[in-house]
């Protein structure tokens, strides 16, 4: 290996690379959807032509240009994208297009001002926020395995060297047993972020004893729940550090083969994993000899097909072994016979990041963050009814408030804007996950407590929902996909799930009786009792935790044949609440049909049999007036 | 009740079982004696944990199932619980509706394991709704019928196919309720690389794979007068069809059935182990000569039609080593064909053959264009047991009291080495009885050959005969086949003959015998066929004296030039799948430059999907949809040369993108585009 390397990886050496300025243009994949690429390259030309000494390119040495532009991950921000980032000055400028790139180049680098017309501005104290250090969103958040997204060239594996890395996996290689490893990660409490939360240790210690010249450690980053996104920024801000924690994985179970199963969905995420793999194999920190160990790690990533059920351990041994993704009967579990019949480790991309942590820090540092029983830090993708969507990490114990209200900005209505009482719910760890309602607000997010509530972190996924959603449409939307998704492989799942959604269906057309939902909750329950695999099992939760918490929102379905937010066309009943209504006439223009009449300033009577439910006249009202619909 | 608890057993519904290396909970449970329902568990298979009947409730542990737990000592284990029972019965009815329930006009009907455990669990109403969605029925196959409206998606068949005969004929497609069992690319099986051997229907429990029916066809022969209808009954027959009238399996009813063959209308009742006594005199002696005189070994016999078609698919250039010699079946249709005619003077299309297997394959077989003469099939219908007991059901037939019947003489005749045909190990046992007097000049003291008896799936034995050492190969299973055939083509096979069946124990266990989930069963058949040839005077079918008539008066000489034309046949290199290709384009397709880039495997891994996509982009950036009609095809069959892509129906081989589309390119020039 490269001396100059190995001087990187020794933190005593020096830091080299300071350029005076850098200009860091967020490339996650929602930021690129708005246009970021063509920001940078506007930001190419005009530096250029502003006549600033310039370089894309992270060098090891003291550098003499005087600027350093370069793309970063996910920010995790990204209703606000495409980010512009500008240090060391800390400016963050949000919803930046390619004719904003003048003003930051002439007014920020060359005049040492800030475009105040780019910063983020505080909806509640209506301040603008210069850099990420004023903005609510970020004050909240304890970012570990976010850190370096948004601030490092994820290209770049020598400045991922710069900020330490590799130093965990040199470390574990070189200087720690296996049996130490294992024990330090065990020691840290560090649990599976990918959805069941089962102990890392535990599950390594498996495989590490296990008898075996062959083993492989798999990393799962085929993340798949609907609105979740929190692997793939990871993979996108910072690959390096997962493959970091892949190594370590491997070196402590005895792996020399590993392998990165990404979904197919994700080709940013893909890119840059490969180039990561391949600059770690340059380097020597992959191949037949290890940063000069003598052992041998290879790394393959590979793409799925884009099954959501490959997410399952089983289903993603047969899917990567050329078979069709469909889960198999455990035991054996894959820790004793897994991928080509050897032990095999899968763990979450988020826990292999973790891991580089723990090995780095000290389990006893991790944890000091977190709860007891789910020590460290979470993230989650934030999304739904909340000022504030993007990517979130905090530590496991933080309230669903803190998350909701402070992070996310509280709730906002059907026009976008904060209410104060909007909260209804929260739907958490995606299809598979369940619901919490106001009564959970104050609930300390972790494994445990979120299991004895019905509901499970998942992989993180957060859909906050306002008082205007219907939960029997919800339940209904997690279903069909996750009846679309099922393999087909067991009957539980595979006609049961077709089953409960038909019923729902039944629900919200008001075809449903009594017997429809005492039915529907004996067949959830043997759908999660009886299925096969983890999506099976945990398929009805939708079902059963709306059941659980909005019992009377169903039966006002089934005995009063009335959708209560009027979002199920067929039982909605709109009308307008005549102390609200002030007779203003504007929902009465709007009403495509003329369904709507009353005199100026006289509260106004919606004609049931002329509506058509369309609900223009609800978005219509200033005064929310109009209800059921 | 014993209660106390020792170290090898396990707590079942209260009751301490001894666990004797029994692989999985399911398997113990049933050894104390108690029928948890299963679809998708068979013992020969993998476990797959689909059905989810077998559920059980282990105490610490929750619900789980009993198919993929193996069995520890100390586990408390409840088969019946009101929990379990209503999860059961869920399942039931979750598949029932989604099921094509008219039960009464199934083939599968009363043998129907959906039905037996609907009945079982006391199922009265389907509480959900219905939503099944009619999908067409398969009967392109000659051998059996794909009803994908009655599959429960077990995947038995799925697993026989890959699992026992390396096939993979059909497999998985689709996600959630569009899941189905389908053969590949959604074509229709008989198009696809089955071999008909039928085990997906002997496992599939329900109707949706079933072996095709001839009943009707016969009936009207039959009834016809001016038919002469003539049948055989292969050995296998035997000891099976009386399973379906409550006799114990492998109880030989040879004398019943004649006696109900010739109470159907039958003229004439020939015994198959007549023409498998004529196909170890014929094979044996091509075994013989092959090894004397430096042909080709090992010999693979080839009396089995699948095998036959298995060999033609994957392993063309072990043709020549497979014995010429026809199936028994065929020998005896040719020599009917060909001997009835003249003797009777009846006029040949009036003379019907209808044979009795305990085979699918068979059906296809007798279909073969190789097995036609003078566009007359030497074999006009063929029956499968369970075909032949529906007949004498339908005919009212009380078939145990039947008053036993002899085979018609002198095809009816035949020695104890003509029945075994029908175990595996049979045709081996066969020829070495022939080969052992032929080698050493000498009469065999005892005809048994124990060494190559056996249940195992591929069993290696030598034998010594005389000076020599015969070293034998005997398999059943295709996958086990595949091994040998495989050291075979890489020159590493040592063996002399190999014997191949590709269904489970030989032809007792063919996919066309009565259906039973008994593993037992075919151990009782094949000793049934074994006590036949114990019981028999002449064990050798160098004793047939009716074959040496045959020879003496027909035939002439052994392996000689009649006998080759009356035994013997030619195999040919087959594709493994029908149909020319798979259309990636559209429009008027006459003036088309038609390119055709293989996607077979051997092509692929050369690059071929590379030159298709290179193609596909020309043909987009070029926008030349109309004018060239670029199709991903099958398998050339010149995979040594690949990648292989046809312009106009010029074969390029080792083709690049670049040569390909210079070739396109000229070719439009041509047609002026």
């Amino acid at each position: 290996m490269n001396h100059r390397i190995l001087n990187i990886l020794d933190p005593a050496a020096g830091n080299g690379c300071k350029t005076q300025r850098r200009v860091i243009v967020c490339a996650g994949t929602g930021c690129v959807a708005n246009g970021a690429y063509q920001v940078i390259t506007a930001f190419k030309e005009q530096i250029a032509a502003a006549g600033i000494s310039m370089t894309t390119e992270f060098k090891a040495e003291e550098s003499s240009h005087d600027l350093r532009l370069n793309k970063s991950g996910c920010q995790g921000f990204c209703q606000m994208g495409p980010l512009v980032t500008i240090l060391p000055d800390q400016i963050l400028y949000n919803k930046v297009t390619v004719a904003d790139v003048d003003d930051i180049v002439r007014q920020t680098l060359v005049g040492g001002k800030v475009v105040d017309r780019l910063l983020y501005v505080d909806p509640t104290t209506r301040k603008p926020c210069q850099g990420i250090q004023d903005i609510p969103f970020y004050q909240r958040q304890q970012r570990f395995v976010l850190k370096e997204c948004g601030v490092i060239d994820p290209e770049s594996i020598l400045e991922y060297l710069h900020h330490g890395g590799y130093a965990a996996a040199k470390k574990a290689i070189l200087q720690m047993t296996q049996v130490e490893i294992v024990q330090e990660i065990t020691r840290s409490g560090l649990r599976g972020r990918g959805g069941g939360g089962f102990p890392t240790g535990r599950k390594w210690e498996a495989a590490r004893t296990q008898k075996s010249a062959k083993k492989y450690v798999i990393c799962n980053a085929d993340e798949g729940d609907p609105g979740a996104f929190m692997n793939r920024s990871v993979m996108e801000g910072n690959p390096h550090s997962v493959l970091e924690g892949l190594m370590i994985a491997a070196r402590a179970i005895g792996a020399d083969e590993t392998l990165i199963y990404v979904r197919t969905e994700y080709p940013l995420a893909v890119a840059r994993m490969k180039r990561a793999v391949e600059k770690a194999q340059q380097l020597g920190f992959l191949g037949d000899n290890i940063f000069g160990s003598g052992q041998a790690l290879h790394c393959e990533v590979m793409e799925g097909a884009g099954a959501f059920v490959c997410g399952e351990e089983t289903a993603m041994i047969a899917s990567i072994e050329g078979q069709r993704g469909m889960p198999r009967p455990k035991p054996p579990f894959p820790a004793q016979s897994g991928l080509w019949g050897k032990p095999t480790i899968i763990n979450n991309v988020e826990t292999l990041a973790h891991v580089v942590r723990v090995i780095n820090e000290g389990a006893d540092k991790f944890k000091q963050l977190g709860s007891a029983a789910s020590p460290g830090t979470k993230t989650f993708a934030l999304t739904g009814h909340v000022a504030n969507t993007g990517l979130i990490e905090v530590p496991f114990g933080t309230t669903l408030r803190e998350v909701v209200m402070q992070i996310g900005g509280g709730i906002t209505d059907r026009r976008g804007k904060v209410k104060a009482n909007g909260f209804k719910a929260v739907q958490i760890g995606g299809p598979s996950g369940g619901c919490l309602t106001q009564e959970h607000l104050d609930l300390p997010l972790d494994y445990d407590s979120l299991r004895s509530v019905g509901a499970m972190v998942g992989s993180g996924g957060l859909v906050a929902m306002n008082e205007k959603t219907c939960m029997v449409s919800i339940a209904r939307f997690f279903m069909d996909f996750t009846q679309r998704e099922s393999c087909g492989k067991c009957v539980l799942c595979r006609e049961g799930t077709r089953q409960l959604l038909a019923m729902l269906d039944d629900i919200i057309e008001g075809h449903a009786t009594g017997e429809t939902i005492a039915l529907m909750e004996k067949l959830a329950l043997a759908v999660q009792k009886g299925s096969l695999c983890g999506l099976g099992k945990t398929a009805p939760n939708p079902v059963l935790s709306t059941l659980r918490y909005f019992r009377a929102e169903y039966d006002a379905h089934v005995f009063h044949k009335h959708c209560p937010t009027g979002q199920c066309k067929a039982l909605a009943r709109p009308s307008i609440d005549p102390a609200k209504c002030k007779g203003c006439m504007a929902c009465g223009k709007k009403c495509p049909v003329g369904a709507i009449s009353g005199e100026r300033k006289q509260p106004h009577v919606i004609d049931q049999g002329k509506c058509i439910v369309c609900g223009v006249c609800a978005d219509t009202c200033k005064l929310d007036a109009v209800t059921g619909v | 009740m014993n209660t106390t608890v020792t170290a090898k057993t396990l707590n079942i519904d209260g009751v301490e079982v001894p666990i004797n290396g029994e692989r999985n909970l399911l398997e113990l449970i049933r050894q104390a004696d108690i029928d948890l329902p299963t679809f998708c568990y068979h013992s020969d298979l993998s476990v797959y944990g689909a059905c989810r009947l077998c559920l059980v409730d282990i105490a610490g542990r929750g619900i789980q199932g009993a198919c993929s737990t193996p069995p520890e000592p100390g586990l408390k284990v409840r088969t019946q619980t009101e929990e379990i029972r209503e999860i059961r019965k869920i399942s039931v009815e979750l598949l029932l509706a989604n099921h094509e329930r008219e039960c009464t006009t199934c083939g599968k009907s009363a043998t129907c394991q959906l039905q037996a455990v609907a009945r079982k669990l006391g199922i009265q109403k389907v509480r959900f709704q219905p939503v099944h969605q009619p999908r067409p029925v398969d009967r392109s196959s000659l051998s059996l019928v794909r009803d994908p409206n009655k599959c429960v998606l077990c995947g038995d068949c799925v697993r026989f196919c890959s699992e026992i005969q390396g096939i993979g004929a059909i497999d998985f497609a689709y996600r959630g309720h569009d899941a189905a069992v389908l053969p590949a690319f959604g074509r229709d099986l008989g198009e696809g690389e089955c071999i008909n051997c039928g085990q997906c229907a002997a496992v599939c429990p329900t109707g949706a794979l079933t072996p095709r029916q001839e009943i009707d066809e016969v009936w009207k022969a039959l009834g016809d007068p001016t038919k002469m209808v003539v049948v055989q009954v292969a050995p296998a027959v035997r000891v099976a069809i009386g399973e379906q009238f409550g006799l114990p399996p492998g109880e030989s009813t040879r004398g019943q059935m004649v006696a109900a063959l010739k109470r159907l209308g039958f003229d004439r009742v020939y015994d198959t182990a007549f023409s498998a006594d004529l196909t170890v005199v014929e094979e044996a002696n091509e075994f013989l000569t092959r090894k004397t005189k430096g042909g080709k070994l090992p010999l693979f016999t080839s009396c089995c039609p699948g095998w036959v078609k298995f060999a033609e698919q994957y392993f063309p250039e072990l043709l020549p080593n497979l014995s010429s010699c026809k199936s028994p079946q065929q020998m005896l249709g040719a020599l009917v064909k060909e001997l009835l005619p003249a003797e009777l003077n009846l006029d040949k299309k009036n003379l019907v053959m209808v044979s009795i297997m305990p085979c699918t394959a068979k059906k296809f077989e007798a279909k073969r264009p190789e097995f036609a003469q003078d566009g007359m099939a030497e074999v006009d219908h063929v029956l499968t047991t369970q075909e032949l007991a529906r007949m004498i059901e339908e005919a009212g037939l009380r078939f145990t009291k039947l008053q036993p019947e002899s085979f018609d003489m002198p095809m009816g005749f035949k020695t104890g080495a003509g029945v075994i045909f029908g175990n595996s190990g049979g045709v081996s046992e066969a020829v070495l009885r022939y080969a052992a007097e032929k080698v050493t000049g000498k009469k065999l003291a005892n005809p048994d050959f124990h060494a190559v008896r056996g249940a195992d799936g591929l069993r290696i034995v030598e034998v010594p005969v005389g000076d020599i050492t015969l070293k034998l190969g005997v398999v059943h299973g295709l996958k086990n086949a595949r091994t040998l055939a495989e050291k075979a083509r890489r020159g590493k096979c040592d063996l002399d003959l190999i014997e191949v069946m590709a269904c489970p124990g030989g032809c007792i266990g063919g996919a066309g015998q009565p259906v039973s989930r008994d593993p037992d069963i075919r151990k009782l058949r094949t000793k049934g066929l074994y006590e036949v040839d114990k019981n028999m005077e002449l064990h050798k079918s160098q004793e047939n004296h009716f074959v040496t008539e045959c020879y003496q008066r027909h035939l002439g000489e052994i392996g000689g030039k009649n006998a080759h034309r009356l035994l013997h046949t030619h195999y040919r290199n087959r594709r493994r799948m029908a149909g020319e290709t798979i259309t990636l384009g559209d429009g008027p397709e006459s003036e088309k430059v038609k390119v055709n880039v293989c996607a077979g495997t051997n092509c692929f891994i050369k690059g071929s999907q590379g030159i298709l996509h290179e193609l596909l982009d020309q043909v987009e950036t070029e926008k030349l949809q109309d004018k060239v009609s670029l199709n991903a095809s099958f398998c050339f069959e010149q995979c040594e040369h690949g990648p292989t892509v046809s312009v106009d129906g010029k074969k390029m081989q080792r083709c690049t993108a670049h040569a390909a589309k210079a070739e396109i390119l000229e070719k439009l020039k041509e047609r002026k585009l």
